[in-house]
């Protein structure tokens, strides 16, 4: 295999608030290639976000990257990089799209001048051609009549508009990687499509590699190669989409699964994991997802499982890779046996 | 626009002219009047006094004075000053351009110095920097006017005699200096009562700066900024600035009216011949005439306060532009 155009090693992102430390992210590691979609979906508060803005080294105080993580980018670990070349780096080699187009677009500029900045701060044109460039993306990305919604403000576009202004944005120094964090969950489900069939046209025609983060695996199928499955704060399984789908080995990748909306059934049968994610101050020791598992047994609560291989493109963080027998009999997860609400 | 402006107008000529009604009526309504024992010389006889009530038609009933004080006022005149036993417009038209003078230095130094200092905090957010300025500002934010006057006196004018101690112009020597003296001479003597004035305000405007810079950084259009690889000093002087002065312009709006009202204690202080001054005079002087042309100044300025800050509103965030 090549060089990955990034590859994140054990990345720990942790929030030191007053006593407590949140392990928002423990761990995680992973890569990237050039012109590759890697999906990373799991649950609201498995760290997600965090992930997508520690590769950035967006996360604010009280969060911090752990000394130990590495995130090797075009020959350079971001994670130890000085503050100028980080710069150099946001918005025009790996640029970052929001999930809440709204409230990501400053509500006192206008979309062209938002989009322009980008050239600005990154390109050695003049204002002019930033702005000319800006209007030639909103133009790529399906815009109609570009020249004058360039100089309209945010609140006067419909939500499918300004996440199309954020993808110009992240687009327009035509950077090696984008991270898309929940680029669609916020829009109507037919925008959602066109905004995802617009990212996959637009990476084809770029070769830009993909961080397309969801908690749907929906999105995941009609974007990624490759999918990374997390949950409390690490990597859980790792596959290529076709195999997840025909295969996962996780539980906790089956009961996303059965979470799906399939289209054949009517809504109201959506089967939910029972129990919800844990507090990112108290990990579960052990293996994290035993509360909410059906094939739990003594080993998982003694023994913090480690990523098996089940084979060379697939990795799953569950002892039943060692141990198949105890998926034969499945049980009622512990959250349901202690009566805990679902 | 037109039409907004219009409406905004109207309604201001209402505020005014409820303003002045009840402030009419509340002012003659007070115990004693201009000629009250306790204000005029107490050897006065009281045949004399009634005499002068009679004269300035005081012993009217109060809703026909205040018919004529509108007619009069309607005409252009606003009456006669008993204190002063001058015209009241001659009486503004002293006062008024003194304070406008002072006060506009004042307010514009402050809320650039207040603007730029929150500026300066935020960016070194959580630094010795941002801490000394808060502390400082705090003092200054809490420090009694009159003493704060007091002080820059004994430093600036005292100590290290640099500046006049008080006064507009120079008693002796203005009057034979040639026109671009004369400008230096009122200049010299406007530092200290300015630098008073902006030590106090500046203050409270980089108290509420900060905290509206600090409430608009979580922002997540922020953080987008900062993915597009924006430097910090351009996040907080473009991006959040923009946003976070609202609560700036609301201040602003408050302290509009000073303009034209003025400072009572720091001009009293530095014996600056304004506004406040005078409005201190008349209300001890139950001087009705002049109290009431201070009362419609100041309503008037107090609308005019807040429909520039509406207006800097729409200026500053188009989301309120495209309201009707
Ligand atoms: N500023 C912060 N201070 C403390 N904890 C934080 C902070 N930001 C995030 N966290 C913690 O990190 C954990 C992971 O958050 P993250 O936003 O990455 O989740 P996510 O997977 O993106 O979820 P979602 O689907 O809701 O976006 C959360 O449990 C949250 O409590
Ligand atoms: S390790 Fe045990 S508890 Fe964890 S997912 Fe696998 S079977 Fe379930
Ligand atoms: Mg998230």
């Amino acid at each position: 295999m090549t060089e990955p155009l990034l590859s994140v090693e054990n990345l720990r992102t942790w929030f030191h608030t007053g006593d407590a430390v949140a392990k928002a992210v423990d761990g995680v590691s992973f890569s990237i290639g050039s012109g590759e979609t890697l999906g990373i979906v799991g649950e609201s508060g498995c760290g997600k976000s965090v992930t997508a803005l520690s590769i950035l080294r967006l996360v604010q105080q009280p969060g911090r990257i752990e000394s130990g993580s590495r995130i090797m980018f075009e020959g350079k670990d971001l994670v130890t990089l000085d503050d100028a070349a980080m710069r150099d780096i946001r918005g025009n080699r790996i640029s970052m799209i929001f999930q809440e187009p709204m409230s990501a677009l400053n509500p006192v500029f206008t979309v062209g001048d938002q989009v322009a900045e980008v050239a600005r701060i990154h390109g050695h044109g003049s204002r002019r051609d930033a702005w000319n460039r800006a209007v030639e993306m909103l133009s790529l990305t399906g815009i109609p009549a570009p020249e004058e919604r360039a100089k309209e403000y945010p609140h006067q576009l419909s939500g499918g508009m300004r996440q199309r202004v954020l993808i110009a944005m992240a687009l327009i120094m035509n950077p090696a990687l984008v991270i898309a964090d929940e680029p669609t969950t916020a829009l109507d489900v037919t925008i959602q499509a066109q905004i995802l069939e617009l990212l996959v046209d637009l990476q084809k025609r770029f070769g830009t590699s993909i961080l397309m983060i969801t908690h749907d695996l929906g999105v995941i199928a009609e974007t990624a190669s490759r999918v990374v499955v997390m949950y409390c704060g690490e990597v859980v399984e790792e596959a290529e989409v076709d195999t997840l789908f025909a295969a996962a080995h996780h539980p906790y990748t089956e009961g996303l699964m059965h979470a799906m909306p399939q289209l054949s059934e009517p809504r109201a049968r959506l089967n939910v994991i029972p129990g919800s994610v844990p507090a990112p101050t108290d990990w579960p020791s052990g293996c994290r997802f035993r509360d909410r598992c059906p094939y739990s047994w003594e080993r998982c609560e003694r023994e913090h499982p480690p990523l098996y291989e089940i084979s060379p493109t697939h990795t799953s963080r569950c002892h039943l890779a060692v141990e198949p027998e105890h998926r034969a009999n499945p049980h009622p997860p512990l959250v349901e046996q202690l009566g805990v609400s679902v | 626009m037109t039409g907004y402006l219009l409406r905004r107008i109207a309604q201001a000529v209402v505020v005014v002219v409820l303003v002045a009604t009840i402030a009419f009526f509340l002012i003659h309504l007070a115990p004693g009047d201009p000629f009250a024992a306790a204000v005029e010389n107490p050897n006065v006889s009281e045949g004399v006094r009634a005499h002068w009530r009679d004269a300035y038609g005081l012993d009217r009933p109060l809703p026909e004075q205040f018919v004529r004080y509108i007619a009069s006022v309607t005409k252009g005149d606003l009456g006669w000053s008993f204190s002063l036993q001058r015209p009241v417009l001659d009486v503004l038209a002293d006062a008024l351009p003194h304070t406008l003078l002072l006060m506009s230095i004042a307010l514009t130094a402050s809320f650039a110095l207040g603007i730029f200092l929150a500026i300066t905090q935020v960016m070194k957010r959580g630094s010795a920097t941002d801490r000394i300025i808060s502390g400082v500002s705090l003092l200054f934010f809490s420090t009694p006017e009159f003493w704060l006057a007091l002080m820059v006196i004994v430093l600036l004018a005292y100590r290290f005699p640099v500046f006049p101690i008080g006064g507009m112009v120079d008693p002796v020597t203005h009057s034979s200096l040639g026109p671009v003296f004369r400008i230096v001479d009122v200049a010299r003597h406007t530092v200290l009562p300015a630098l008073t004035l902006t030590l106090l305000f500046s203050a409270v405007v980089a108290r509420y700066q900060r905290a509206s810079l600090l409430d608009v950084l979580p922002s997540e259009y922020i953080t987008t900024a900062r993915a597009k690889g924006v430097p910090e000093r351009v996040i907080v002087r473009r991006h959040a600035l923009r946003n976070a002065l609202l609560p700036v312009i609301t201040l602003f709006g408050l302290a509009f009216p000073a303009l034209l009202t003025g400072a009572v204690y720091v001009e009293k202080v530095f014996s600056w011949p304004g506004m406040g001054l005078v409005i201190v005079n008349s209300i001890d002087t139950r001087d009705y005439p002049l109290l009431m042309a201070a009362v419609i100044i100041g309503s008037i300025l107090v609308t005019a306060g807040s429909l520039v800050a509406d207006l800097l509103y729409r200026a500053f965030d188009p989301r309120l532009r495209h309201e009707g």
